[in-house]
């Protein structure tokens, strides 16, 4: 089948989704940026194409009509298999990589036994693996640095002390391998990987049938419809580095427009904070940009103010919202400058200002910013957009609320919970349109 | 997944390509700049004064030489000196939110004052304001004139608030060159003020406007066959600086007119540092000043995607000659009033909102794109406004960048070219839009 790829290379993260030739979105994906863009683009849309598989999978055995509850218990075991059997993968790469870090003067006389530390850390991550994707396990993250990092380290410090071996020699290989690894455009077919999670599943889970499908059989059958990459468009800051040409290029700022249309046609106006930018944007009624202001010269009040702010505060950026909601008498904080509000929230920290006062305040600051870019892009129309990464976080949300309503009025503010994937879900849709624009010309012609 | 294509970075920047006109211009400010240097030795006195209103014919009448500060400030911004003069000003106690004409200047004193032929600039004998509509030029000739500790001339010229040209106005002028503005420069200078003499250079000054309005206009033309905007830059700089009324700007604005005339018959587009501009794919209207430090950088931005500016506001920063306005030598002192009234920045906010419109839609454009200059106010104050009513009016998609004049740190390429690139997207869009709508 046709598909069309969006992918929006933020300065934090890299988007893609995945679109079919009706507009409906089959896939989306996301990883970290990782300042390789070129890999980031290639994981982000190898993700999109995994999920863009689950929707196929789930389009064809509700097809057969199954049970939806059981069929949601099996995709959902089938895609935590998948996912282990990814990590795996993954594991083995960097496996092979860090054996081949051993080394050099550090390691001078201790290489066998730093070897041999390796396999017995490597063993034990595949042996927990399982349980790292079992049902109802909490992962702090879905990307593989963070999984493995953190077991890697723990594993590693009990095995250098029992072999006692040096733990930093351990987590040299690991420091020096990790990047590699990363930045390694993914190995492996997923058809195979596919089959191999259906194995493990098909294993322990007798559901292999529900109404009139054969569910096995079913996945097998949609793992064989091909998904072509039709066409593919690349927006965000990175794609003046993306290894595609000029005409497979658009403008962030449209694909927002566009995409925010796409979740919601009745939009009229756009905020998007990301990492390092805020956009305000007008678009009409067909979600075509009208005007557009975005910040110059300084990030400040974006999304990587509150990456300050939460070091600032040894949180984790997603505590920062709940925090702040808790606080009833916002601090007044003038400074927008990432590096001044530092200097601020000690102050007053010292003064002894409540933590969630002053986290309210710093919320608030960012949204001030926004209202005046929002203000000078012509200000707000009815319905309101917020998307980027910043808008899902409650505290921001609550502030732009009360400041919308005391500027503008009653407005419908709306917020998608996949509105991180608005940029690539406009370039997915440009792909569409330029394949369906070139169709009709050669109709014409 | 079908592999992505992977594209080779273009090749390596060649040389500058340059129209004949350019040559000779540049020929003409060199030998200007070694006039001015050379002063020391020829005697002649020296009289800084400002582009906007500028009033070259009448400094002529007193063989003084006009030197204008401005000027110098841009010639060292293109020449990449105006960051450290900045740094310089910056030192010396000056806030970085200054004018940065101003600091570079000032900057450039401070580093013993070297002019674009790497002699030393003379000290100015007389300061001559004649346009006092931006501020800030008032405050850089006190500073100046505690530098040099030279005499000041100061014409007031009174805003165009209410959008037209009183005969109070002009009367109110008169009487200050009648009786402070000639008095002074007959004194300073110690040559007697002769009117027919004025009027010899006002015969000259039209003719070379006449042309430099024919070549503007000729951007009218589809594919224009100058960027009204980068080009233009180029164009207007003998006219608004030392050269109105003299033979060389009748001699250059002729051959210039017949270079473009002759890219006009031939079809052709702008020429550019590349070279030949390919396919014009947008025509645009841009106001305010352009970025100096970065201008060729800028300029690419532009021709890279096929965008020409075919009319501009800085264009007409010295003196707006669009609304039929020709130097009048039967009214000499008459007509110098009125070219300092109807400088560009002294029209009021709904005065350039029309001109703009009118650019829009006399010239065909896609529509308004304004770079703003942070430390301009003369510029920049109400430019939003301007932004929104003009794209009201005609319906086109306006734009708003944000670059310094001459101060390097404000030039952001990769921000400014994601919105110009948005931009031209925009345009683009619409422009689909209204196709699929027809």
């Amino acid at each position: 089948m046709k598909t069309f790829v969006g992918i929006d290379l933020g300065s934090t993260t890299t988007k893609a989704v995945l679109l079919d030739e009706n507009s409906q979105v089959i896939g989306r994906g996301i990883t970290n940026s990782r300042s390789n863009y070129a890999t980031a683009a290639r994981v982000a849309s190898e993700e999109a194409h995994v999920d863009g598989r689950f929707t196929l999978f789930r389009r064809a055995l509700n097809a057969g009509g199954g049970q939806s509850d059981e069929l949601d218990t099996f995709l959902a075991a089938l895609e935590r298999a998948f996912r282990l059997e990814q990590f795996l993968e993954q594991l083995d790469d960097l496996e092979a990589t860090c054996r081949g870090q051993v080394k050099g003067d550090r390691f001078a006389g201790l290489e066998s036994g730093v070897q041999e530390a390796i396999g017995v850390v490597f063993t034990n991550l595949r042996g927990e693996a399982p349980e790292l994707y079992a049902p109802g396990a909490k992962r702090k993250s879905d990307f593989f640095r963070d999984i493995a990092g953190s077991r890697y380290h723990t594993q590693a410090e009990e095995v250098a002390r029992q072999a006692k071996l040096p733990y930093d020699l351990l987590l040299n290989v690991y420091d020096k391998s990790i990047i590699e690894v990363e930045n390694r455009p993914p190995a492996g077919e997923l058809s195979e990987k596919f089959h191999r999670a259906l194995a493990r599943v098909l294993a322990i889970d007798s559901v292999v049938r529900t109404g009139s499908t054969d569910v096995p059989q079913t996945i097998v059958d949609t793992l064989g419809i091909g998904l072509d990459e039709t066409y593919l468009v690349g927006t965000g800051y990175g794609r003046v580095t993306l290894p595609f040409s000029k005409e497979h290029i658009r403008s962030e700022i449209l694909c927002h427009g566009l995409g925010a249309h796409m979740m919601y046609p009745n939009t009229r106006t756009v905020l998007d904070i990301g990492g390092q930018d805020t956009k305000g944007i007008q678009v009409d009624e067909n979600g075509i940009v009208a005007n557009f202001q975005m910040n110059d010269r300084c990030a400040a009040g974006c999304g990587r103010y509150l990456g300050y702010i939460a070091d600032e505060m040894n949180m984790g950026l997603h505590e920062l919202g709940p925090l702040a909601m808790k606080s009833d008498r916002p601090a007044r904080i003038n400074s927008t400058c990432t590096v001044f509000a530092g200097a601020e929230l000690r102050d007053r920290l010292s003064l002894g200002e409540k933590r969630e006062d002053i986290l309210a305040g710093l919320h608030r600051a960012i949204i001030l910013r926004a209202i005046s870019i929002i203000s000078r892009s012509g200000g707000v129309t009815n319905e309101f957009t917020f998307t980027g990464g910043v808008a899902k976080n409650e505290a921001a949300v609550r502030e732009l609320r009360k400041l919308i309503k005391e500027n503008y009025g009653e407005v419908t503010i709306n917020i998608n919970p996949e509105s991180i994937y608005t940029g690539a879900l406009g370039a997915a849709e440009f792909a569409r349109r330029v394949y369906e624009g070139g169709a009709k010309m050669e109709h014409a012609s | 997944m079908t592999a992505t294509q992977i594209v080779t970075p273009k090749t390596a920047a060649k040389d500058v390509e340059k129209d004949v006109s350019m040559r000779k211009q540049k020929t003409m400010m060199a030998a200007h700049y070694d006039r001015i240097t050379s002063a020391p030795e020829t005697g002649k006195k020296i009289c800084c004064t400002f582009v906007p209103g500028n009033l070259n014919e009448l400094i002529m009448c007193f063989d003084l030489l006009n030197n204008l500060p401005e000027v110098n400030a841009i010639q060292s911004g293109l020449r990449r000196a105006s960051g450290n003069f900045i740094l310089e000003a910056e030192k010396i106690g000056h806030s970085e939110d200054v004018c940065t004409y101003v600091k570079s200047d000032i900057g450039m004193a401070a580093k013993g004052n070297i002019a674009p032929n790497g002699k030393k600039f003379p000290d100015p004998d007389v300061l001559l304001l004649s346009y006092t509509g931006c501020f800030t030029f008032m405050k850089w000739f006190e500073l100046l004139r505690e530098q040099y500790k030279c005499e000041t001339i100061m014409l007031h010229t009174p805003y165009m608030g209410d959008g037209k040209i009183t005969p109070n106005m002009i009367q109110y002028m008169v009487k200050q060159l009648k009786e402070e503005v000639i008095p002074k420069l007959e004194r300073i200078s110690g040559v007697k003020f002769d009117i027919d003499r004025l009027r010899e250079y006002l015969k000259n000054s039209v003719k070379a406007e006449d042309n430099l309005v024919r070549v503007l206009q000729t951007a009218k033309s589809k594919p224009s066959p100058i960027d009204a905007y980068f080009g233009g830059i180029y164009y207007i700089g003998p006219i608004f600086g030392a050269f109105r009324g003299t033979q060389d700007a009748i001699d250059y604005y002729r051959f210039l007119r017949e270079e473009v005339e002759e890219r006009l018959a031939a079809g052709q587009g702008p020429v550019t540092p590349d070279g030949d501009m390919g396919e014009e794919k947008y025509r645009l209207v841009v106001e305010g000043p352009p970025n100096y430090t970065n201008f060729r950088q800028f300029w690419k931005m532009f021709y890279d995607e096929g965008a020409v500016v075919v009319a501009s506001s800085y264009t007409k920063v010295g003196g707006v000659y669009d609304f039929g306005f020709r130097h009048d030598p039967d009214n000499p002192l008459e007509t110098l009033a009125e070219y300092c009234l109807g400088v560009y920045t002294n029209r009021s906010l709904p005065m350039r909102i029309d001109m703009l419109t009118n650019y829009v839609n006399e010239y065909e454009a896609d529509g308004l794109l304004i770079n703003s200059i942070k430390s301009c106010n003369s510029f920049s104050a109400g430019q939003l406004l301007i932004m929104r009513e003009v794209e009201k009016r005609t319906g086109k998609p306006a734009a708003f960048i944000e670059s310094d004049l001459v101060d390097p740190r404000y030039f952001s390429a990769a921000n400014i070219k994601n919105r110009l690139e948005s931009y031209f997207q925009m345009v683009e869009q619409k422009r689909a839009g209204s196709r699929a709508a027809a």
